[in-house]
């Protein structure tokens, strides 16, 4: 039991950074960002392939390097050259496909054997006893929440939230929104590539199709911690997509554990829940509109 | 200070829905001028400001400000010096940010405060931002945390008059930016413009479409049709100028009446 405490609790803090780096591009910029699936197997595979090398910290800047670098792509086709955002993030990912193969030697996936991780390297230094998986998870994901917090406090980061805000206002303040789109787009798949350079040092390996879905249930996890935390300010948004990872991972190993839907199906209810959110507002005013109508049609109406 | 010369922008060329919306147009504005402008709809009031705020570049034409050639300059680079508010007074302000957020964006335009991008808002950003919010006269001073949503269409407006000042510009531009303002906020608002435009001696462009006003404040009148400036009065003419007179001349310029749908509403 404590054993699959302690994993969901790793996973959540490893996959948060994914939630966090939605909440800057979905919820911040306003863009919904599918450079994300390809990012994070970007990273991992940096990670894994240089972490083979025998550069396991290394490994990390790196493949956040690698992400930004493929948010960047993204980001010119949108800011530059008029692909509307969405393709943008779908050409991006198409083409990371074959970078990926590319980045692990042309192989479709790779595994770490006997080779130091940034997790052995501080079970070897006696830091964290048996959680010090989880140690280190957190501490990562933590790190960059506050770096995150503290960057939206940056005259930077105040006018990348105001590009998702009102571009116009962004363009008056003599700020080029082309250039917050870049900058926000470059940090949220670094921290996309962050979240697979530290699962794939933790899972010792790293596979093409990982990433697939991976935007949703970073989704997910954003809408399951705004539903719990609320919405707000900047720091009570990173909260909750921390918390909102937290929580998914132990629904995913209550799912994994009890079986009350078999595992297979966890990406489909995971969509269905993502679109079931979104459409909420949606929803509700569409009831709310049947209702009048209905109402209407008693006294003698359509 | 501003020089526009010769002027001309058609949108969709060569389709059914070509519209030539400025031909030839020229005008100069000596600093310190406040110049109202009027004209019929699609004359090409908008249009104009747009063009000097950079909104897209001219097809033929050069305009120059303070001796700077800007006829090529993209519009977030023309807003260091160039100040400019909307009609829809939800156009100037970013909803979600706080008041001060919103400020220190503002501020961002600022040359003097050489500021590095990952630099915080500090307290004396936050004590100036105050002073200058208690001039409005609405006690935004007290919600500087509060999200710029939750204030009304006027305070809005009025904080974007503040934003687009914050920074002395060179030129401010005004697009009917009380029109959508109930007439007591309104009056609020241009009293304000009125005081902060004097106070700094901001060169003003305004579209109105109040005639009234087009008369009484600032300068000078402007009326455009089809794209060009048919009549510009100042001094005595435009001071013994009645609105029956203007829409004579303007009548004796184009051949038409002057016709605004807006216009009929003001008084």
């Amino acid at each position: 039991m404590l054993q699959i405490v302690q994993t969901a609790l790793e996973l959540g803090f490893q996959y948060a950074l994914v939630a966090m780096a939605l909440f800057l591009s979905y919820r911040v910029l306003d863009i919904a960002d599918l450079t994300t699936d390809g990012s994070f197997v970007l990273g991992a595979a940096v990670s894994v392939t240089l972490t083979a090398a025998g550069h396991p910290i290394l490994a990390i800047p790196a493949a956040m390097a690698a992400g930004a670098c493929a948010g960047f792509v993204t980001a010119f086709l949108q800011t530059r050259l008029g692909v509307p955002s969405i393709l943008a993030g779908i050409i991006t990912n198409t083409g990371l496909y074959t970078v990926n193969l590319m980045t692990m030697g042309w192989k479709s996936n790779a595994s770490l054997l006997r080779v130091s991780t940034v997790f052995t390297l501080l079970r070897d230094a006696g830091i964290g006893g048996a959680w010090y998986e989880l140690l280190l998870s957190a501490a990562v994901t933590g790190m960059a929440g506050v770096l995150l917090w503290l960057f939206l406090g940056t005259r930077l980061g105040l006018s990348i939230r105001a590009t998702g805000n009102n571009r116009d206002m962004v363009r008056s303040s003599s700020v080029n929104p082309a250039f917050t789109v870049t900058v926000g787009l470059c940090f949220a798949n670094a921290l996309t590539g962050l979240s697979g350079a530290v699962v794939g040092q933790y899972q010792k390996t790293v596979d093409t199709n990982m990433g697939t879905g991976i935007v949703v249930i970073g989704l997910a996890c954003l809408i399951i911690g705004e539903t719990v935390l609320g919405r707000g300010g900047m720091g009570r948004g990173i909260l909750a997509v921390m918390a909102g990872s937290v929580i998914y991972r132990f629904i995913y190993a209550a799912v994994l554990n009890t079986k009350i839907v078999p595992i297979e199906c966890l990406k489909l209810v995971t969509a269905m829940v993502v679109a079931l959110a979104i459409a909420a507002p949606t929803i509700r005013a569409g009831a709310v509109f049947q209702k009048r109508r209905l109402a209407a049609g008693r006294k003698g109406g359509r | 200070m501003l020089r526009i010369e010769n002027i001309s922008k058609t949108f969709n060329p060569g389709t059914v829905n070509e519209k030539t919306a400025l031909s030839g147009l020229s005008l100069h504005l000596a600093p310190g001028d406040f110049a109202a402008v009027i004209g019929s709809n699609g004359a090409g009031k908008s249009t104009l400001l747009n063009a000097i705020a950079g909104s897209f570049i001219v097809d033929s034409g050069s305009i120059t400000l303070d001796g700077r050639d800007i006829t090529f300059t993209p519009d977030h680079k023309r807003s260091v010096v160039i100040g400019r508010l909307f009609q829809d007074p939800l156009r100037g302000t970013a909803p979600s940010m706080t008041i001060e957020e919103n400020l220190a964006l503002a501020y961002l335009r600022s040359k003097e405060e050489k500021t590095h991008p990952f630099s915080r808002i500090r307290k004396r950003d936050k004590e100036f931002f105050a002073e200058k919010l208690k001039l409005l006269g609405m006690g935004l001073e007290d919600r500087m945390r509060q999200p710029v949503g939750l204030l009304s269409g006027g305070q809005r407006q009025a904080l974007t008059l503040l934003m687009a000042t914050l920074v002395t510009p060179k030129l401010l531009l005004l697009d009917e930016h009380t029109a959508a303002l109930d007439p007591g906020t309104a009056e609020k608002v241009l009293e304000l413009t009125q005081t902060i435009v004097a106070e700094h001696h901001i060169t003003c462009l305004m579209v109105t479409h109040n005639m009234k006003q087009a008369l009484e404040l600032g300068s000078r009148t402007l009326m455009m049709a089809d794209g060009n400036i048919v009549l510009d009065i100042s001094g005595q003419e435009r001071s013994g100028m009645t609105v029956d007179g203007l829409l004579r001349r303007f009548k004796a310029g184009t051949g038409r009446d002057l016709d605004n749908d807006r216009m009929l509403l003001s008084d």
